[in-house]
Order: structure tokens, then C-alpha cells, then sequence
């Protein structure tokens, strides 16, 4: 079932140097359940893209639809978390109110605010710090809750912009390990957008791999890894494999500069 | 606390030091005319020559007769240890002991600094709560109407241009017109004061807030007052709070310029009534009342706001 899908997208940002062309022509199928990876250099538009399906940017040009409604409608019918590349956490609440925070504006009532930060809170693996402020947790810990925040409405797709672009590797590995956990037992559909060619792979059952000036669609590598997948994973050949055409795709995108 | 207690006593000790070396040429005159009544030989020897004479030129002319200097009754510039006799006298003698004092008479004394800081923190208070209450409503319409931000930032910008000695008789004259005395005419330019640091400091923190946390709230589609009340306001507080302090000092200045044309009680009569009989004593007094007291309603506001971001989490 199709749940994202773009077709001839455009974007233009008007800048006071002219006319930038953040994204262009850009046509993707996400169906549910795909956990789909966006990477390239920076200035690609794989962010832009991604507020593009969250209703945060405008397209200038083609069709996007989420759940086969616009993309403000979906935003306004809360159909997806969205996890920044900071946690974002506010910093006079605790780690349940945090969590707390989409429930409270979309209206549960308090049994069932209560019931949702313990579950999200367990899902994330931070079950006893929820009367913690975020100041007392690790960077780690912090992006982990910023994600239970995003899932305590269950919502079917989350939208997760570099999530882990500022911890440190062995934390990212971590964390890595538990978000395909997550989306095993959840069965959701994820946009993640990241740098780095080994999390790509690692996690995503779709690559798109983007290129810059315009943003654009390069390749779209449909990953052969079984769906259970251990660390060590990557040190087998045919994940170096479908590295290497990352590799590959990044490059052809840069060969016309 | 040991790091701060020495640098602050050390500047304390300077301008003491300071304080008493100024006493010397500042009340020369007065010093010199005060020792020849006491039989001392003076050059010049009448106070109509002195008067013709340099303060340093007296100074060294008669370097023997200067021990006079730090307790010359009604000096130019009386010495510290005077002040602090005036304060004592006007405070705790006169309430505990003078005719008037509340111990005999049982009400605050005419006559004494207590009574005359009661009438001024009466209209310091409800000036502040005014003047603030005003400045974060203010805040609030300007960070959510384009107009009000266009129309009224520049005009309260413009307000706080107007000297308030200039403007303070004429809002009392104004009120007076139609009626109104006594301490809303003071609180209204207390508020005056100190609505401008609020309104600043608010608008600062209720834009606070960072493009990604806006956007967070987006994505859960929040309503304008979801936003407000769940991010806007708790993100303001740290702002909030520094303006109450500068506004509540404000406060304080302008309901003491506000007693100055009226006389009818206040720390602002009690240093204009100083300054009219000569009693300088008596100015630096009220002076350092004023000071003492805005220093205890400036410190009552820190100890709310460091109770209140505590209760919010922040980082001791």
C-alpha cells in the first residue's frame, strides 16, 4: 500500500542572491512499513524533502500526497512524528512531560497520557526517567526520548531528520540497533535522513540517494538484507555491496560539478 | 561567597576612604568658621575673606584646624558616620523612643524614615503590578499582531525618551484636575517606568523560542494559544523575571520623582525637605533608605525567580 508519494516535485526557494532550485523532479514510492533511507551530501534536499512531506515546506511544482491527502492535510490530521537532528526537549519539563507534550495538545485524557508516556517510555528503553529533566540524561538518552515523543501518538509514518547527526559513533550504533527494533515491533513506515553511508545501509529496506544543485534523485537501491539484522551484518559481503553502490550513486551525482 | 566578600568590601573601603578625604575640602568653609568660633586662629580670619579663597588655598593655610571636618552640623557633605547617626535617629530612635514614635504613640512617626518608606513602597508596589501587568500584556500583542508590533514598539520606545522630572508634575497636575491625589497619581509614573523594561525584556522571551520548536509544534498541528501557553510563556521566564528586576527599581524612582512637587510624605519629600532647611544629613539618609529599599525588593524578585526556575527544572 502506497503511503508517500511524490510525483515531478519541485521546490524553489526565492533568496536575495535569486532563485534557488532546492528540489527538482523529484518522484518517489514509499509503501507502508518501508523504512526509507534519504542520504547526500549537504545542500541535496533530502531535509527539504522531508518538511516537504511533513507540511513544513511548500512544494512550488508536481504532486506529493501522504495517506492519499495533501501534505497539510496530513499534518493537520497527525499522521506522522517528526524527530529533529536535536532532541529539543524543553528543558522545564521532565522526560514524561516531554513526552506528554503531542497528547496534551491533541486532547487524550489524563489515563490515557499516562498510559502512553509509560509505553512509549518502555519502547525507548528510558522506563525510570520519566521524573528526570532532560539536563540529567546523557545526549543519547535525551535523542531517545525526543523519538518516544514522536511516537506517543501513534502515528503510522515517522519522519526522523539525522536523529543521531550528533552522537558520537558507539552511541549511534546503539541506538541504530534499537531503532530497527522499534520498527520491526511497530511495523512503521520511517523517512530517515542521515550522512552516512553505513547507517543507510544498515537500517533501510529503501536507499535514495540524492545529489545537490538542483536537489535531486540520483539512485534508488532496494536493499536485498534480510529484515532481521544483527550488527555484525555489516561486515558481510553483500552489505559492502550495496555500500559501495551508495558510493557509487553519491559520486555520479557529484560528476556533473 | 568568600571569593565575592573581598573584592566588594574592598570597593566599599575605597569609596569610604574616598568619602572621608571629600569631606575635607567640600566643608571647609564650614569647618573653619566653626573652629574660630571655638577660639582657634583662622587665616583669613573673617569668613567674608575666606569665602574670596580657594577651598585647597584654605586647606593648606590652615592645616591645624581641619579635624572639624567630618562633624559639622548641616556640612555640604556630611561624613559617612553622620548618615549612618541621621538613619539610626530617624529610623529606630525616633519610632522607639521619640514622642512620635509608634512605641508611645502607637503610629508610625511624622518624622521618620520607616513611615516616609511606607508611603513610597505603597505607590512602588501598585505601580509595579501595573506598570508590569501592562508591559506583558503589551508583549503578548506584540509578539502576536503585526500591527501592534508596527504601532506600539516605537511609542513605547519613544515614552521612555521623555525626562519623568519633566512629565511627572504634569500627570500630577493632570489627575489632580479630575480628582485624583494622593498615591495613584505616583504609581501611575512608577508604572510609567517601569512598564519599558518589561515590555522589552517579554517580547525578547516570549520570540525566544527557535525555529525547530515552532516547527515541532507544527507538526503536531498546535493551536496559536497551545503555543503560547506550552512554549512561548515558559520559554519568557528567565526574561520576565531579569525586567521585573529592573522594572521594580524603576518603580521605586519614579514614585519617589513623583513626591517631589506634592510634600505630602514619601522618601521624595523627605530629601526635598532636606535640601530646603540645609539638613544634607538628612537627604543622604532618605538616599540610602531608598537605596536599601530597592536593593531588598530587587533581591525579593530574585528569590522568586530562583524559586520558580527550580520548580521548572533549570539546571542549579
Amino acid at each position: 500500500m502506497t503511503v508517500i508519494q511524490a510525483q515531478g516535485l519541485d521546490l524553489t526557494f526565492q533568496t536575495n542572491d535569486g532563485p534557488v532550485q532546492a528540489l527538482r523532479d523529484v518522484n518517489l514510492t514509499i509503501d507502508k512499513g518501508d523504512f526509507v533511507s534519504f542520504i547526500g551530501p549537504s545542500g541535496c534536499g533530502k531535509t527539504t524533502f522531508l518538511r516537504c512531506i511533513a507540511g513544513l515546506e511548500t512544494p512550488t511544482g508536481g504532486t506529493l500526497t501522504v495517506n492519499g491527502m495533501t501534505p497539510d492535510e496530513a499534518r493537520k490530521s497527525r499522521a506522522y512524528g517528526y524527530v529533529f537532528q536535536a532532541a529539543g526537549l524543553y528543558p522545564w519539563r521532565t522526560i514524561g512531560g516531554n513526552i506528554r507534550l503531542p497528547l496534551e495538545i491533541m486532547g487524550f485524557s489524563k489515563e490515557e497520557q499516562a498510559k502512553r508516556v509509560a509505553k512509549t517510555l518502555d519502547l525507548v528503553d528510558l522506563s525510570g526517567f520519566e521524573k528526570k529533566f532532560p539536563w540529567q540524561l546523557s545526549g543519547g538518552m535525551q535523542q531517545r526520548a525526543s523519538i518516544a515523543r514522536a511516537l506517543s501518538f501513534d502515528a503510522d509514518i515517522l519522519l526522523m531528520d539525522e536523529p543521531f547527526g550528533a552522537l558520537d559513533e558507539i552511541v549511534r550504533d546503539k541506538l541504530n540497533e534499537e531503532l530497527l527494533k522499534l520498527w520491526d515491533r511497530t511495523g512503521k513506515t520511517i523517512g530517515f535522513v542521515t550522512h552516512s553511508i553505513p547507517e543507510a545501509v544498515y537500517l533501510s529496506t529503501k536507499i535514495v540517494v540524492m545529489s545537490p544543485r538542483p536537489g535531486r534523485i540520483t539512485d534508488v537501491i532496494e536493499s536485498t538484507l534480510p529484515r532481521e539484522r544483527p550488527l555484525d551484518i555489516r561486515d558481510s559481503a553483500e552489505f559492502i555491496e550495496i555500500a559501495h553502490r551508495v558510493r557509487e550513486g553519491l559520486r555520479a551525482g557529484h560528476l556533473d560539478d | 561567597m568568600k571569593q565575592r566578600i573581598v573584592p566588594i568590601l574592598t570597593v566599599v573601603c575605597a569609596i569610604f576612604a574616598f568619602w572621608y578625604v571629600a569631606c575635607i575640602p567640600m566643608n571647609v568653609q564650614e569647618t573653619l568658621t566653626a573652629a574660630e568660633r571655638a577660639g582657634a586662629v583662622v587665616t583669613p580670619d573673617n569668613a567674608r575673606d575666606r569665602a574670596e579663597v580657594g577651598r585647597f588655598a584654605l586647606m593648606v593655610q590652615n592645616l591645624d584646624t581641619l579635624g572639624g571636618s567630618w562633624s559639622v552640623d548641616r556640612a555640604r557633605l556630611p561624613a559617612p558616620h553622620q548618615v549612618a547617626v541621621e538613619l539610626w535617629d530617624s529610623t529606630w530612635n525616633e519610632e522607639v523612643h521619640g514622642r512620635r514614635g509608634i512605641v508611645k504613640s502607637g503610629s508610625l512617626s511624622n518624622r521618620s524614615l520607616i513611615y516616609h518608606g511606607g508611603v513610597t513602597l505603597g505607590a512602588t508596589v501598585v505601580g509595579f503590578l501595573i506598570g508590569s501587568g501592562l508591559g506583558v500584556l503589551l508583549a503578548i500583542g506584540i509578539v502576536h499582531s503585526r500591527t501592534m508590533d508596527m504601532s506600539v514598539m516605537p511609542w513605547a520606545i519613544v515614552s521612555q525618551t521623555i525626562p519623568i522630572v519633566a512629565l511627572a508634575p504634569m500627570i500630577i497636575v493632570v489627575l489632580y484636575s479630575i480628582g485624583v491625589q494622593g498615591l495613584i497619581p505616583k504609581a501611575v509614573i512608577s508604572a510609567y517606568l517601569s512598564f519599558f523594561p518589561v515590555v522589552v525584556g517579554m517580547v525578547k522571551g516570549l520570540r525566544s523560542p527557535d525555529a525547530m520548536q515552532t516547527d515541532l509544534l507544527r507538526t503536531y498541528n498546535a493551536s496559536k494559544s497551545d503555543a503560547f501557553w506550552k512554549l512561548r510563556l515558559p520559554s519568557s521566564v528567565p526574561y520576565l523575571f531579569t525586567s521585573l528586576k529592573v522594572g521594580i527599581a524603576a518603580s521605586l524612582v519614579g514614585a519617589i520623582v513623583g513626591e517631589l512637587p506634592v510634600q505630602r510624605g514619601g522618601l521624595g519629600a523627605r530629601m526635598l525637605g532636606g535640601s530646603y532647611y540645609g539638613q544634607t544629613d538628612q537627604i543622604w539618609a532618605a538616599l540610602f533608605f531608598a537605596a536599601a529599599l530597592a536593593a531588598i525588593l530587587v533581591a525579593i524578585i530574585g528569590w522568586i525567580e530562583a524559586r520558580t526556575l527550580k520548580r521548572m527544572g533549570v539546571q542549579q
